[in-house]
């Protein structure tokens, strides 16, 4: 009997579960708005804050919405978009052969591994003046600043991925005749993809952080340029929706980067 | 316990030769011939292979049989080019063996599918790496009929069993068409039943193709199955201490007869005696 009647609400749970996570996610971005709108409310009710008004998302949002239509937030994103795909680009062919070199070789992991943790931990934004000295335009400077940051992240992971290749793979391939060529691109790239760009997602994280104070250097177009902009313009509206925009791209791009990762996860569960 | 000449007496009784019997084509396999080989690994006492001598013919299936450690698979990696020999050499149908070749194929103790591919690409690799891409479309098809997997090429390697996986190893080392086969132990991961099925395919499938077949096991079971000659390998260093032919028709090698049984017993009390094992503490795998 218990049975018969725990049938409906069993039928039922697929859907329900089905549903639990975009009404969770609906939950974090309710409550994240609603301590913004706190905030705003606080901000508001101060004498000595009163200016900062704006900060709320009700004028951010509306300003948001004005600049999407006239276009300004696409005018500001893609010098950003440039840059840090160009930074990546540049970390990605730095990291990924010279991860594969240091995870095939012991003797260089051995020597390389000081040297590099020792780089890796220097924040990237130490080596600013040096990039805007050595560097003609703000922007190859700003493409350098995040290559720095990004390529560890890209390197390390992808070292560690060659470190798990099953040596069978290799023999067996040699075995049946491959030459190198087939054996970097029909036997490591495949088995290591998903290291690679779980290497590529942590370090587009880094490097969207390291894009915006990296743009506040001389340059005169991208997002960090139009926050620094719109504080001196005393524009907090426009500035909170800059803030806005940089979180919804940066998302945008990890959510990208985490899809990658599952089309080539070739891992399965069953076994 | 028998003598020798019993024994080889025995063998002379135990059937029909493997020539007579009507599944043989004319062999597609190369022939094998493994001149004054020795090896010793660098940080090992003494030799762990020394003056190897032995021909194998075209389409002969010959078993390596030893207990761990006696070099049976370091031989083995010699023959397949994997592994280059310090003394003598490996000669296949008149050429040295400089290296690995889809000529002569090596199938490894664990399948190693590439778990990032189809049943199908992994067949097709030995093809693609040759520069044979254009035969894939026939090919595969046919070896993948050959293991009865036909209704698997396009399923993930990871979602077939231990022995199907096996199957699309020994389909994948078929594809190019080599003229050797040499099998490191490639059933001892599997169940009693699948192992002994694929056993049996193998030797079939070999013999339906002319291949020569070097297999290396421990189990004598194995070797009096599959093997139409058995060299049993003596440790320390490893040497061929002797050489057997197991003169038993198909039927007979599915183990079930009398002949089987007492194959299986000259082959048991030779290899104890080289091997240095107490017979009756030896697993009865019959």
């Amino acid at each position: 009997m218990t049975a018969v009647a725990d049938a409906p609400i069993r039928a039922g749970m697929p859907s329900l579960a089905r549903l639990r996570g975009p009404l969770n996610a609906a939950i974090g971005i309710g409550l994240l708005l609603g301590l913004w709108w706190l905030g705003g409310r606080a901000v508001a009710d101060n004498p000595d804050l009163f200016a900062f008004a704006n900060f709320a998302p009700e004028p951010t949002l509306r300003r948001l919405w004005s600049m999407l239509g006239s276009g300004e937030v696409v005018e500001m994103t893609l010098p950003s978009l440039y840059r840090v795909g160009a930074g990546m680009a540049l970390a990605a062919a730095i990291g990924v052969p010279v991860g594969i070199l240091i995870g095939r070789m012991a003797r260089l992991r051995e020597i390389t591994n000081i040297p590099f943790q020792f780089l890796r931990m220097i924040s990237p934004l130490s080596w600013m003046p040096i990039a805007v000295m050595a560097f003609d335009t703000w922007d190859g400077a700003i493409v350098f600043l995040i290559a720095v940051a990004a390529v560890w992240p890209i390197l390390f992971s992808t070292a560690a991925g060659l470190r798990r290749i099953d040596p069978a793979w290799l023999k067996v391939a040699r075995n049946l005749g491959a030459n190198p060529f087939h054996m970097l691109f029909v036997v490591i790239l495949p088995a290591i993809a998903v290291d690679i760009l779980t290497g590529i997602r942590l370090a587009l994280g880094v490097a969207w952080v390291v894009l915006v104070p990296a743009e506040y250097l001389g340059v005169t177009s991208g997002l960090g340029y139009a926050i620094n902009d719109a504080r001196d313009t005393l524009d907090y509206d426009r500035l909170a929706a800059t803030v806005v925009v940089i979180g919804v791209i940066g998302f945008a791009l990890d959510s990208a980067a985490s899809a990658a990762i599952r089309k080539f996860n070739w891992v399965r569960d069953t076994h | 316990m028998f003598d020798e000449a019993e024994m080889r007496d025995m063998s002379q009784t135990t059937g029909p030769a493997p020539a007579d019997t009507p599944r043989r084509r004319v062999p597609a396999g190369a022939h094998v011939a493994v001149r004054g080989l020795g090896h010793s690994y660098r940080r090992a006492d003494g030799p762990v292979l020394e003056a190897m001598d032995f021909e194998i013919q075209p389409g002969e299936v010959v078993a390596l049989l030893g207990r761990s450690g006696c070099g049976k698979s370091t031989l083995l990696h010699m023959l397949s080019g994997l592994s280059q020999p310090a003394l003598g050499e490996v000669v296949i149908n008149g050429n040295t063996v400089q290296g690995p070749s889809p000529r002569w194929v090596m199938m490894f103790q664990a399948p190693s599918l590439y778990p990032w591919m189809t049943v199908a690409q992994n067949v097709a690799l030995g093809l693609r790496f040759t520069g044979r891409s254009g035969q894939i479309a026939t090919r595969v098809p046919e070896v993948l009929d050959l293991v009865d997997l036909s209704a698997f090429a396009d399923r993930n390697a990871q979602e077939l069993s231990g022995g199907q996986q096996q199957r699309v190893a020994l389909a994948r080392s078929l594809a190019p068409r080599p003229e050797v086969l040499l099998l490191d132990e490639p059933f001892s991961a599997l169940d009693a039943f699948t192992r002994r099925n694929l056993q049996q395919d193998v030797r079939q499938i070999a013999r339906g193709l002319g291949l020569t077949l070097v297999l290396v096991t421990h189990d004598v079971a194995e070797a009096v199955r599959m093997a139409d000659r058995v060299l049993v390998l003596r440790a320390n260093p490893g040497r061929i201490a002797e050489d057997v032919t197991i003169e038993l028709d198909e039927p007979a090698r599915q183990g079930t007869c009398e002949a089987f049984q007492r194959a299986h017993d000259r082959l048991m009390g030779l290899y104890s005696r080289v091997a240095d094992i107490d017979t009756a503490a030896a697993p009865q795998t019959i």
